[in-house]
C-alpha cells in the first residue's frame, strides 16, 4: 500500500489479477515448503523489487533508452522515452517490469491524493520500481542545504518505511557504519539469480541490492526478522 | 525442357501483359475477396491502436505474442525473393526466369508487412518514430545501438530498399514495353518509370550488370536478416531464446517458409492468369527438388536445438523444453510442426510424379507455412511463459480476436497486395522469358547443333 501511494500505482482491479496484468512495484511471492502433508507446509514469502542490477539485462535490449543507470546506481525508467516495446521485460529473470495494458483509473477523490513529486503514468509504457527516487534525491538535497554529509537513515523509501518489523533495509553501502553495510557482510547474505551475473548484490559494482537474507532464512527456518537489506550509494 | 512451347517475342508480350490490360472477372472477386480481408486487417489494426494493447492477450510475463510470432513469419517469407532470384541468377539456373519477379515482389511486400508489426505492436505505436528512424533533430536523442531492437529495423529497411531496387531495376524493359502499348496518361506514368528506355545495347549491358551486382550485393544482407531477427530473441537471456544456433536456424528456416510459399505462388499465378504456357511442372519439378535439401537441412537445425538445451545441461533451459515436448499445447505443436513442415512434404516431393503434380504441390507447400507459424510460436512463446524458476509470476498466454485478426489479415494484405502489383505491372519478367527462349533455340552449322546465344561473360 505504501509502495501503491507513494509512487501513484494505478489501483489495480480483480481483473488485472485474473490475467496476470497487475502492478506492484513490490510484491510478496509466495511458496509453501515441499511437504507431503499439507498442514506440515509452511509458506515463505519473498518480496520482490526491482533489483537494480549493476549490470541489468533490461538495460541494453531497450532500444530507445527508456531504461538507462543513473550514476548513483538506480535502474530507472524514462517514461516519456518509453514506447512500449516489452523487450525489457521479457528480458527480466525477476519479472518486475510491469507494462501499462489501459490507462491507470484512480477513482473519484482518489486524483486528490497522488504524489505530486511522482509522474502518473500513460497507457502503453513500462514502469518499474524506482526505489523511491523521489525521496533519495530529496534527501541528498537537504543534506547538500543544510551543509552536512548524508547520515545513515536520511533516505527511506517507502517499502522500508512502512515495514513493521524492519525487514526491508536501505542504505548506503559505501558507508562501512551504515547498517546495510553491516548486514551485508554478514555470510547470510546472497543473491538472488545472482549466478546470471547482473550484480544485483555483492559486488563491489553493484551497488543496489534487494533480499540479502530471506533465502538464508528459507533455508534454516531461523526466527529471525526476514530482513531483506537494501543498501545503495549515493554520490550526492 | 520438353515441355518448353517456342512463342514468338509478340506472344510472350501479349500473354504476359494480359494481366496488365486485362479486367476479367476473376480479377475483381479475388480483389473483392483479399479487399475484405485486408480491410479486417485495418479494422483489427484500429481496434488495437485505439484501445491499446490491452486488448490483446498479452500480459506479464508474457509481453510478446502472436504479433511478434507474425513477424518473424513474415520476414521468414521474404527471404524468398533473394534467395531464388539472386542466388539463382548467379548461378544462371534456368528455371528461374518465370518465379523471379513474383518472388522478389513477394519479398518486398512480405518485408513491408512484417516491418509493420513490430511497430503496431508497441504500446505507443504514434512515438515509434525515434525508434526506427532514428534521425533526432531536437533533442540529441539517439537510439541505444546495443538493443537489438534497433539493428532489426536497420537490417530490414536495408533489405526492403536493397529488394525494391532489385525488383526496379528488373522492371525497367517491361515497363517500356507497356508504354508503348498504352495511350494517353498511362503512357506517360509508364514513359516516366521506364526512365527513357529503348533497348539499345548500351542499356540492356548496364542492365545486366545492376542485375548481377544487386544479387551479389543483396546476398550479405539476406544472410544478416533474419539472423538479426534471430539476435531479437538470442542475445536475450530468456531460457531456449538464449541460443547461439539461432541465427543460421532462423535463415534456414526462413528459407524453407519462403521457398514453400513461392511454390504456392506460382501455383496460384498459373491458376489465376492461365499461365501454364511459362509456368510448367518442370519449374514445380526443380523448385521441389531444392526444398527436399532445405527442408532436411532445417530439420538438422530443428534438432540441433534440442541437442544444445539437453548438452548444456541447463536446468531452466531443460525445464522449457520438457514443457515445449510434453505439455499441451506445445507437444501438440511439436508433433504438426514436424508431420506438416517435413514428413509429408518432403515424402511428397520425392516422387517425381509428384513434383509435377501443381495441385499436390500447391497443397502441400501450405502445408510447410502452416508448420512454420507455429514453430515460430512454439520458439518464442513457451520460453516466456515459464521463464525463470521463480513460478509466482508464470504466465499463460491466450490469443486475443484481435491479433487473429492482424494474423490472419496480413495473409489478405500481402497477397492483395501481389493483386495489386500483377494489375500494374507484369508478374513474369518479359524479357527474362525472351532470353530463355533464346537460350533453348538451337541453330544448325553443318554438322553440330550449337545454342543461337553464347552468353558473355
Amino acid at each position: 500500500m505504501a509502495c501503491q501511494a507513494e509512487n501513484n500505482i494505478p489501483i489495480n482491479e480483480e481483473s488485472a489479477f485474473r490475467e496476470n496484468r497487475a502492478i506492484e512495484w513490490i510484491r510478496i511471492e509466495r511458496y509453501w515448503t515441499d511437504s507431503e502433508d499439507f498442514a506440515e507446509s509452511s509458506p515463505q514469502y519473498l518480496p520482490m523489487t526491482c533489483q537494480h542490477c549493476g549490470n541489468a539485462p533490461c538495460e541494453p535490449v531497450c532500444p530507445v533508452y527508456a531504461t538507462y543507470h543513473t550514476p548513483d546506481g538506480l535502474n530507472a525508467q524514462i517514461y516519456n522515452r518509453c514506447i512500449g516495446t516489452r523487450y525489457c521485460g521479457n528480458n527480466c529473470p525477476w519479472n518486475v517490469r510491469y507494462f501499462n495494458y489501459h490507462d491507470p483509473k484512480f477513482e473519484d477523490t482518489f486524483t486528490n491524493h497522488l504524489n505530486p513529486d511522482v509522474t502518473v503514468r500513460s497507457r502503453g509504457i513500462m514502469e518499474k520500481c524506482s526505489m523511491c527516487v523521489q525521496r533519495i534525491r530529496r534527501g541528498v538535497r537537504e543534506a547538500r542545504y543544510d551543509g552536512r554529509e548524508l547520515q545513515d537513515g536520511d533516505i527511506m523509501p517507502a517499502c522500508a518505511q512502512t515495514c513493521p518489523t524492519n525487514a526491508i533495509i536501505f542504505g548506503d553501502l559505501n558507508n562501512p557504519d551504515s547498517q546495510v553495510s553491516q548486514m551485508v557482510a554478514s555470510d547470510r547474505n546472497y543473491e538472488l539469480f545472482g549466478e546470471l551475473g547482473t550484480a544485483p548484490g555483492l559486488t563491489y559494482l553493484a551497488k543496489v541490492d534487494v533480499d540479502a537474507e530471506e533465502h538464508s532464512e528459507e533455508e534454516e527456518h531461523a526466527a529471525v526478522p526476514q530482513s531483506p537489506v537494501i543498501w545503495m550509494t549515493v554520490n550526492g | 525442357m520438353q515441355e518448353r512451347v517456342i512463342m514468338s517475342d509478340q506472344e510472350i508480350n501479349n500473354e504476359l501483359l494480359r494481366s496488365v490490360f486485362e479486367h476479367p472477372l476473376r480479377f475483381w472477386v479475388g480483389a473483392g475477396v483479399l479487399g475484405i480481408f485486408a480491410a479486417m486487417w485495418l479494422i483489427s489494426l484500429s481496434w488495437l491502436i485505439y484501445w491499446g494493447v490491452g486488448v490483446t492477450g498479452l500480459n506479464r510475463p508474457v509481453y510478446w505474442g502472436f504479433l511478434i510470432t507474425n513477424f518473424v513469419f513474415w520476414v521468414g517469407i521474404s527471404h524468398a525473393g533473394t534467395m531464388i532470384s539472386s542466388i539463382l541468377r548467379l548461378t544462371q539456373a534456368e528455371w528461374r526466369r518465370p518465379v523471379v519477379r513474383a518472388a522478389e515482389v513477394m519479398t518486398v511486400f512480405s518485408l513491408g508487412t512484417a516491418a509493420l508489426f513490430p511497430l503496431i505492436h508497441t504500446g505507443r505505436p504514434w512515438r515509434a518514430v525515434y525508434w526506427v528512424f532514428p534521425y533526432d533533430f531536437m533533442r540529441d536523442v539517439f537510439p541505444n545501438v546495443r538493443s537489438p531492437l534497433i539493428w532489426d529495423p536497420s537490417a530490414i529497411f536495408t533489405y526492403l530498399t536493397g529488394s525494391a531496387l532489385f525488383v526496379y531495376t528488373a522492371l525497367i524493359p517491361d515497363l517500356a514495353v507497356i508504354r508503348d502499348r498504352s495511350t494517353g496518361l498511362r503512357r506517360t506514368i509508364y514513359g516516366a518509370l521506364a526512365l527513357g528506355w529503348t533497348g539499345n545495347t548500351r542499356q540492356w549491358k548496364l542492365q545486366g550488370i545492376a542485375g548481377v551486382l544487386i544479387s551479389a550485393l543483396i546476398l550479405p544482407v539476406f544472410v544478416s536478416v533474419h539472423s538479426i531477427v534471430s539476435w531479437d530473441f538470442a542475445v536475450s537471456i530468456v531460457p531456449i531464446w538464449h541460443a547461439t544456433v539461432f541465427a543460421p536456424y532462423f535463415v534456414v528456416g526462413a528459407v524453407h517458409s519462403g521457398v514453400s510459399a513461392v511454390l504456392t505462388l506460382m501455383a496460384g499465378m498459373r491458376w489465376f492468369f492461365k499461365w501454364e504456357k511459362f509456368i510448367r511442372p518442370e519449374h514445380f519439378d526443380a523448385v521441389g527438388r531444392l526444398l527436399i535439401v532445405i527442408a532436411t537441412v532445417w530439420l538438422y537445425f530443428f534438432f540441433l536445438d534440442f541437442v544444445f538445451a539437453i548438452a548444456a545441461e541447463e536446468t531452466r533451459e531443460l525445464a522449457v523444453m520438457e514443457r515445449r515436448v510434453f505439455e499441451w499445447p506445445y507437444w501438440f505443436l511439436l508433433v504438426e510442426i514436424i508431420i506438416l513442415g517435413y514428413l509429408i512434404p518432403v515424402g511428397m516431393w520425392l516422387k517425381r510424379s509428384v513434383r509435377r503434380n501443381i495441385k499436390l504441390m500447391f497443397w502441400s507447400s501450405l502445408l510447410v507455412n502452416v508448420a512454420m507459424w507455429s514453430e515460430r510460436y512454439w520458439l518464442i512463446v513457451p520460453g516466456i511463459e515459464r521463464k525463470y524458476e521463480l513460478k509466482f509470476s508464470w504466465s499463460f498466454y491466450n490469443p486475443q480476436l484481435v491479433e487473429l485478426g492482424l494474423v490472419v489479415g496480413s495473409f489478405g494484405i500481402v497477397v492483395f497486395l501481389l493483386l495489386m502489383f500483377s494489375k500494374l505491372f507484369p508478374p513474369i519478367v518479359l524479357w527474362e522469358e525472351k532470353e530463355g527462349q533464346r537460350f533453348a533455340a538451337n541453330v544448325k552449322i553443318g554438322q553440330a547443333v550449337v545454342p543461337a546465344i553464347v552468353k558473355e561473360e
